[in-house]
């Protein structure tokens, strides 16, 4: 770790990118990102990388492909609205599996929405988003400096897994400013090659990268190869952080800002004589079923409460997790309010009162 | 849609809840009086002076000609959260600023309003706070450049409650500024300072 630098969240993710070894960048201007490729159109060039203000975010997501495909580092960027038009692109890459990173600076919707922040698309990344069986990873970090860290760690999960991966961060990421520290550079030269990639068939066989399969049955197959993917990444890839999820009456389960506020909601409550804990999930897909459950089960928590920037996403997840074994609550504001420490204190107070 | 919670105005003003661990700071005023700016000096100087901080803009469309603010958070242990609700220390440039923030203020907290541009005074301020009002952007015309209301504002905060080092925040000038030339950061360290002189002056 080098020295401590005061990042906004939207330059941090660039840099990150950057020195993660992402040498292409296509993205489309949208408040509240428009950081990431001012930042980009000026370090990229410094490089020898590449930079191009796409005409769309469809265009941008296609690009993507295109590079993803001949096996480099590939970055966009973009918030809600282009996001949505990204989805074809998006279930392409996943169906031929290209690594690519992909972030999401939500703001409010749906539709054009609002330019403010929320976590009203959660459901978009982590169930799907476009058409077919796919799953993208999705990481949803919470401060500045587990931000550049998961920037990184994306980049390895893509190549790892040759799957897309999406970081879903919010305006409140976006656009605060915190030190933080760089993990060390990558070295470009020395990332593993992609045998697969189409970086020209002289001297061998040719590679054709697709996800047109017209017989069932290799359709199928294709189907059968990816979910086995998904089961790996299942198995190895989830990431989550407990605080006081043992001693205490109720557990709050956020991501992302959402899990800041509620760790001040930890703070406040603990000096008004009500012992909350945390479960925030770092991985938003694969998302940490068994380690909620197991959480609970492990804490004398009588509830939960969620706490959503959205009117309720995640907590179908969290509700599938705990299969009833204690009740669940929800705090959600959104289309840009920012969550209040006193109401989600009260809301807790009031599942205590019911479960008690 | 409703939200059924009571606010517990009582509770939230109790002394000393959450603050003695952090100070919570919102700086608000016109679009282009700097206020970010300052927000964004003070979060350097806390992260030199080695503690932890947090500083979180207002961007959204009533940036355009109306008002603009930041949070800023600094604590010497991890910050939470980035949101403020309950400010300790306010820095309000204009009327409507004062107006939207001052009610949410902590119990005991300082209050810098700028008088060259706030003539009217609240009925009501919050209890133990200290009030220092100081007619920043007449101040900053005397120094040569009224936009330099925002470092005076600044300086006078540090002058009442001086949670960094004065120092730091003119050594801290040179990073922040990279780029704007000698003679601004020149004329933001005499800002600071006479800010800092006059709150001390009247302490």
């Amino acid at each position: 770790m080098g020295k401590k630098l005061l990042f906004k969240g939207n330059e941090a993710i660039a840099e990150a990118a950057i020195r993660a070894g992402c040498r292409y960048y296509f993205g489309y201007p949208i408040t509240p990102q428009n950081e990431i490729p001012e930042y980009m159109s000026r370090r990229m060039p410094e490089i020898g990388g590449v930079f191009i203000q796409a005409e769309s975010e469809i265009a941008a997501i296609n690009m993507v492909f295109g590079a993803g495909g001949s096996g480099v580092r590939v970055m966009t960027t973009t918030s809600s609205p282009g996001i949505s038009l990204m989805q074809e692109g998006i279930s392409y890459l996943a169906g031929v599996e290209i690594p690519c990173v992909i972030v999401n600076v939500m703001r409010g919707g749906p539709g054009l929405g609002g330019i403010l922040p929320a976590q009203s698309d959660y459901f978009q990344a982590t169930k799907g988003g476009g058409h077919g069986d796919y799953y993208c990873i999705v990481l949803g970090p919470s401060t500045l400096q587990e931000l550049v860290e998961v920037v990184f760690l994306a980049f390895d999960l893509a190549d790892n897994y040759r799957n897309p991966v999406i970081i879903l961060a919010d305006g409140v990421i976006g656009q605060m400013m915190e030190p933080i520290e760089f993990p060390p550079e990558v070295d470009i030269s020395k990332l593993p090659p992609k045998k697969w990639a189409t970086t020209g068939a002289k001297g061998r066989k040719k590679i054709i990268l697709k996800s047109l399969f017209l017989d069932p049955e290799k359709l199928e197959n294709h189907n059968l190869h990816l979910q086995k993917k998904y089961k790996r990444m299942q198995e190895k890839e989830i990431r989550w952080e407990e605080i006081n999820t043992k001693d205490c009456d109720l557990l709050l389960v956020a991501y992302g800002t959402a899990a800041r506020v509620s760790k001040k909601a930890v703070a406040v409550a603990k000096e008004r004589g009500i012992s909350l804990g945390i479960f925030r999930p770092l991985t938003l897909y694969p998302f940490p079923y068994n380690q909620l459950k197991k959480a609970v089960e492990n804490g004398r928590a009588k509830g939960i409460l969620v706490v959503e920037m959205s009117l309720g996403q995640m907590i179908e997840d969290v509700k599938l997790s705990v299969e009833g074994i204690v009740p669940v609550g929800f705090y959600g504001r959104t289309g840009g309010v920012m969550l209040v420490v006193d109401e989600i204190i009260g809301k807790a107070e009031n599942i205590l009162k019911e479960v008690m | 849609m409703t939200w059924d919670i009571k606010f517990d105005f009582e509770t939230k003003f109790k002394e000393g809840e959450i603050g003695k661990m952090m100070h919570e700071a919102i700086f608000a005023g016109f679009g282009g009086q700097g206020v970010l700016l300052i927000g964004q000096l003070l979060s350097y100087a806390a992260m030199k002076e080695g503690k932890n901080v947090t500083w979180m803009p207002s961007y959204g469309p009533e940036i355009r000609g109306g008002t603009a603010n930041c949070s800023v958070v600094i604590s010497d242990e991890e910050i939470a959260s980035p949101i403020v609700d309950n400010p300790n220390l306010v820095i309000s440039m204009n009327l409507p600023s004062l107006e939207k923030f001052v009610p949410r203020m902590r119990k005991g907290g300082t209050l810098i309003i700028n008088t060259s541009l706030v003539d009217k005074d609240l009925k009501k301020y919050p209890e133990g706070a200290d009030v220092f009002k100081i007619a920043a952007t007449d101040k900053a015309t005397e120094l040569g450049n009224k936009m330099a209301a925002n470092m005076v504002a600044l300086g006078a905060l540090i002058g009442r409650n001086e949670i960094i080092n004065l120092k730091t925040l003119k050594d801290s000038l040179k990073d922040v500024l990279k780029g704007k030339g000698e003679a601004i950061i020149k004329l933001d360290k005499k800002a600071l300072q006479l800010g800092y002189d006059l709150a001390k002056e009247k302490a």
